[in-house]
């Protein structure tokens, strides 16, 4: 058994790109295995619910070349985990057109795939709702009901380093998971190869955001994890950046909801204990993580449904009499359009604004009051159908331009429109529906392993 | 008194999962990090207020000596990406807390 186990991380999220050189090197350092994060539920849940890609095909594609020829080239595994995004069946789908293509177009048939599935079966997740064996992960997350479920477009689960490993013993070179707890892949093929779980999880949890954990950091370059029996060290390959103790011990807080003790599929991670040493300015050694497993085992649930249609207008205030007043209008405004659509149930749509300039970002929690001279409106609505969503919204616009509110001089029009035409119809709009840990008896039984051909 | 941003290295938000949002105040001075730690400004009841938030909200309010940082998790009124959320990733949500002012 080696001694030590080199993990390439090439980039924070499959399609975000990274340096040539930095890749390069990479592979001059002789890692053992190539592995990369794909997967986010970071820009909300349009893309698990419409089945479409975080990142460009194109993207996709320039940088799963470059991976799987420079796996190929030494003769290292590839690992792919949440492909595609979301890691549902259609995102997997999506990136194995992708790599069908380059294996065509490099001649890399003898290529040995296996993909490990994350796509949970509705009547499986009622079973266990049936057993409370299925709990919101949150005060604040909606109770699953079977309604719900069943307006879901589909539900997938962040798999633990388990399938992953049954994957790598069919000799697969290339492994396409779907969607999975971010630091599995790189867990696992650390587990694999002999080396401690803790240490290869919180390697993982490091390396999946490429070189995050730098100064100055980016998801858009390579790093490099280096797997020992009592400690790891990571480092990035391109000499531009550095890495400090305090800088990795700092990445350990990110997108996380506590920073030192860490969920996982199976396992709590506990790196209250963790010792961060500089090897130099570039490298950093990190000492006792620790690990248990957790109370039984569950698995992450992700899910979205279709909400709504939307239609939406973009526009510019410039006038002081009008900003001044601007939400009493906005209010006004949307009274006289509700009006004017009596006959229709008000359930079936909703208005609102957003003032860019006041209050735009934050809303009702902002606590500056002070005006603007200029201020930027959105206002949306959204409805059942998009007809309806885009009907509202037409009168909603002209009403607004055109509304006389007490004490205007400017009576030609209320708003500036950067377009025309100004309303822009935005298509589905999905909520995440599903966010729920389940209790699994294998943790494998979910993520079937399916070897290509 | 000294406001927060000005002793921080880092301070931002960003999603924890769909349903919460989460604030980092990182400090790349010990005494700078213990100044805040010690000076007991972060609670509960202070972000609370800062960001209209009930008590119940704020699910986590944690200090890390090793990273030199604080970590205040709390959650969200809309979760990410649907209907009337203002801001998917949650990155600008920090500057209310930049303007704590720091014994």
């Amino acid at each position: 058994m080696k001694d030590s186990f080199k993990i390439l991380s090439p980039c924070g999220i499959l399609g975000y790109g990274f340096p040539d050189e930095s890749f390069e090197r990479g592979l001059e350092m002789h890692p053992d295995a190539i592995v990369v994060d794909a997967g986010s539920t970071d820009a909300g849940p349009h893309k698990l619910g419409a089945g479409v890609a975080i990142v460009s095909r194109l993207a996709c594609k320039k940088d799963l070349r470059r991976l799987i020829l420079g796996g190929w080239k030494l003769g290292i595994p590839v690992i792919i985990g949440s492909a595609g995004g979301s890691g549902g069946r259609v995102h997997v789908e999506w990136t194995l057109s992708i790599i069908d293509e380059i294996v065509k177009e490099d001649h890399l048939e003898k290529m040995k795939q296996a993909i490990v599935w994350a796509d949970i079966p509705k009547d499986a997740i009622k079973e266990s709702m049936g057993k409370g064996e299925v709990v919101p992960l949150g005060t604040n997350v909606p109770p699953l009901t079977e309604q719900v479920l069943d307006e879901t477009t589909a539900v997938v689960a962040q798999m633990g380093i388990e399938p992953i490993l049954e994957a790598l013993d069919t000799g697969a070179q290339l492994i396409i998971c779907g969607r999975a707890y971010d630091p599995s892949p790189f867990a696992a093929i650390g587990v694999k190869n002999g080396f401690p779980l803790a240490l290869s999880y919180h390697m993982g949890k490091v390396l999946e955001c490429g070189a995050l954990c730098c100064d100055p950091g980016t998801t858009k370059d390579c790093m490099m994890g280096e797997l020992y029996k009592d400690h790891y060290d990571v480092y990035p390959t391109n000499k531009e950046r550095k890495c400090s103790p305090v800088s990795v011990a700092a990445h350990t807080f990110y997108e996380k909801d506590h920073p030192y003790l860490l969920h996982g599929p199976g396992i709590v991670q506990d790196l209250s204990q963790c010792t961060f040493k500089a090897v130099n300015d570039h490298r950093v050694s990190v000492y006792g993580s620790k690990i248990e497993p957790s109370d039984g085992y569950w698995i992450k649930l992700e899910g979205a449904r279709l909400k709504a249609y939307r239609t939406f207008v973009i526009a510019g205030v410039r006038d002081p009499l009008l900003i001044a007043k601007i939400g009493e209008v906005e209010s006004l405004v949307k009274q006289s359009v509700e009006k004017q659509y009596e006959e229709i149930d008000k359930d079936l749509y909703k208005i609102s604004f957003i003032n860019y300039g006041i209050n735009g970002v934050m809303g009702d929690l902002e606590p500056l009051k002070d005006l603007p001279h200029e201020v930027g409106v959105l206002f949306e609505v959204v409805a059942k159908s998009q007809e309806l969503a885009s009907a509202i919204c037409a009168s909603l616009r002209s009403t607004f331009m055109h509304y006389g509110y007490e004490g205007r001089k400017a009576t030609a029009g209320n708003l500036a429109f950067p377009f025309a035409p100004s309303d822009v119809e935005f298509g589905k709009v999905f909520e995440f529906s599903v966010y729920h840990l389940m209790k699994v008896s294998d943790p494998c039984s979910f993520f079937p392993v399916e070897v290509r051909k | 008194m000294t406001r927060l941003v000005d002793l921080a290295k880092v301070l931002r938000s960003k999603n924890s999962g769909p349903f919460q949002i989460t604030l980092d105040v990182l400090f790349d001075d010990r005494a700078k990090y213990e100044r805040v730690k010690n000076s007991g400004i972060i609670t509960k009841e202070t972000v609370a207020k800062a960001y209209h938030l009930g008590l119940d909200d704020i699910t986590g309010i944690v200090f890390f000596d090793p990273a030199m940082g604080v970590k205040i998790t709390y959650n969200r009124k809309i979760s990410s990406g649907t209907c009337f959320d203002r801001d998917v990733y949650g990155a600008q949500q920090h500057a209310p807390l930049m303007e704590f002012l720091v014994p």
